[in-house]
């Protein structure tokens, strides 16, 4: 009997391994060869409008350059500006978000439908839509803040660069906050609704229910929903590019954006591929930061 | 009539997601001499000249054909590999598994832009830029983690009883997985599907990285270049940002719960 059942086991360890080939073919082709060949060719230099000089090993060249380059060291400090400083107030919306969803009695349907709504939508067209909205002459909010006289007669976002970042920041809150609010909206499902009964029978107002109940038990919802949208915000490139481009100057641009232009425009592949890596070994660094610190509520139960 | 502080925080913050959708349709509609005036919240004259002009003089039907086309070859691929590897990694014990689901997490959250280089100069040796093949790679490597997270967390979901019952008949384990398990399987698979079509419709920096003319963008990619050299034609472009949106708006009416379950799934798993 006990023949038969290593017998089957066997097998099935052999099922398992023909079921899970493609997939991790794919992976294997797609992006882990892509990511060892994109650090490889961070080490060359690599010129494709020069392509008689060829492919040098140049070492770490590349990274010496980028380090030297002041506009890379403010694209870097762009994107990780911008992640510090979206993300809370994501997580802060998303959470309101995912509370109303939670209690609401009415109307449950259309707040569904009006969460999903910018979720779904293309990041091109939100960024699209907010740069229309913060336009100079035909903007809306641009016009309403005129009329507040909180902006002066011949005011243009984008000309400033401080300023410019407002409309990047509007767009990408508005498209990430139902994200949040959904995964949040998970974990407050999760919540037995008896704990809020017992803390309001012993008189717990809301703020303190929220604080000491429901806060502490979204914990593991919280980590997870914060660690996606950092990894995100690292990575942000579409709503850079559409709402300034990366201007005005470079006063706006991330890092993948600096990247895509190396590698796209001046097709300088060897320097782009190295800016490509500081992206990766960015978002790699909070990673393992990120599950160092909060481990164990990340992976959970999992396995 | 109650109003409790919660009600008025909800109202404002529907107001807040809804809006720039609503304005963005209302712009589309308002011809573009009005445009630059300051615009009244409800727009007084009606027109279709920005969606003639959309698809008369740019003819906006090739992009959405290609995204079509894209998505539709992705989704054909991610669903079978997906499936097949949820299973393993949901119901089959062998070597690796944690590493698996590992590896299949962080490969979903790697930045776009770090395998661009590569695989440009790859898909240029492979005479596949510009070609829909070579922006399917990409599209299944990316999408493929989301629906295979999705599924493993469906697949466990499901009671082992009935496959367990079909084995005890005599059915191999595969028989089993194609007979039994994939029709309980397919609410799962489909949400699979629907948010593969929704990554392919959305995605932006490969299809801006390989197709390199008109003839082959997807439709962010050409609405994005729309910006003519010294003005936006806005009204084309609200107009276009608006035909891009009635997929999305149609799959999320048609499949709001499903999607908010996979979603939640995938993270709560996670």
């Amino acid at each position: 009997m006990s023949r038969h059942v290593a017998a089957i086991e066997q097998e099935e360890r052999l099922l398992a391994r023909w079921l899970v080939a493609p997939a991790l073919l794919f992976i294997l082709v797609g992006s882990l060869v892509p990511i060892a060949a994109t650090g490889w060719e961070a080490l060359h230099g690599h010129d494709l409008r020069l392509p008689w000089l060829g492919r040098p090993f140049v070492g770490v060249a590349n990274f010496v350059e980028a380090i030297q380059d002041p506009r890379f060291t403010s694209a870097l400090l762009h994107t990780v500006t911008f992640a510090v400083v979206t993300v809370p107030l994501e997580i802060a919306l998303g959470l309101a978000l995912a509370l109303i969803m939670h209690t609401a009695h009415r109307g449950r349907a259309l707040i569904r439908l009006a969460t999903l709504l910018p979720w779904a939508i293309p990041t091109v067209v939100a960024a699209l839509v907010w740069r229309f909205m913060f336009d100079a002459q035909a903007g809306i909010v641009t016009a309403l803040l005129r009329t507040l006289d909180v902006v002066g007669e011949s005011f243009d976002w984008f000309v400033h660069p401080l300023a410019a970042w407002v409309p990047i920041g509007a767009a990408d809150i508005w498209k990430t906050t139902p994200f949040v609010a959904i995964l949040l909206l998970a974990g407050l499902q999760t919540i037995d609704p008896a704990l809020h009964e017992a803390a309001r029978m012993d008189g717990a107002g809301g703020v303190r229910r929220l604080v000491t109940i429901t806060l502490p038990l979204l914990r593991p919802a919280l980590v997870v929903a914060a660690a996606f949208r950092m990894l995100d915000a690292l990575r942000m490139f579409d709503v850079a590019y559409v709402v300034t481009g990366g201007g005005p100057g470079t006063a706006t641009e991330p890092l993948s954006l600096y990247a895509f232009i190396v590698l796209m425009q001046r097709l300088r592949f060897g320097y782009g591929s190295a800016l490509s890596v500081t992206v990766f070994l960015l978002t790699f660094a909070f990673a393992l930061m990120w599950v160092r610190a909060l481990g164990r509520s990340l992976v959970g139960d999992r396995t | 009539m109650r109003r409790n502080p919660a009600g008025v925080a909800g109202a404002a913050l529907l107001t807040m997601l809804l809006f720039p959708i609503y304005w963005m349709i209302a712009s589309s509609v308002t011809p573009e001499s009005r445009l630059f005036q300051s615009p009244p919240l409800v727009p007084s004259t009606l027109s279709l000249d920005h969606y003639r002009a959309l698809f008369d003089e740019r003819d906006f039907l090739i992009p959405i054909r290609n995204s079509l086309v894209v998505a539709a070859m992705t989704t054909i691929v991610v669903l079978p590999v997906a499936t097949l590897c949820a299973y393993a990694l949901a119901r089959l014990r062998f070597r690796g598994r944690a590493l698996l689901l590992a590896l299949i997490l962080a490969v979903s959250m790697f930045p776009q832009i770090s395998i661009v280089p590569p695989l440009y100069l790859i898909l240029r040796e492979l005479r596949l830029l510009d070609t829909y093949p070579g922006l399917v790679l990409p599209y299944v490597t990316f999408s493929a983690p989301l629906a295979v997270w999705l599924l493993t967390g469906f697949f466990r979901q499901l009671s082992p009883e009935l496959e367990e019952a079909a084995m005890l008949d005599g059915a191999s384990r595969v028989r089993a997985l194609w007979d039994v398990v994939l029709p309980l399987a397919a609410p799962g698979v489909a949400t699979a599907a629907i948010l593969t079509f929704l990554y392919c419709w959305n995605e932006f920096l490969f299809a801006l990285s390989f197709m390199l003319g008109p003839d082959r963008y997807t439709v962010p990619v050409a609405v994005t270049l729309f910006r003519g050299r010294y003005q936006v034609p806005w009204g084309q472009v609200l107009a276009a940002t608006v035909v891009a949106t009635i997929p999305v708006a149609l799959v999320v009416l048609a499949f709001q719960r499903r999607i908010v379950a996979g979603l939640s799934a995938g993270a709560s798993k996670g």
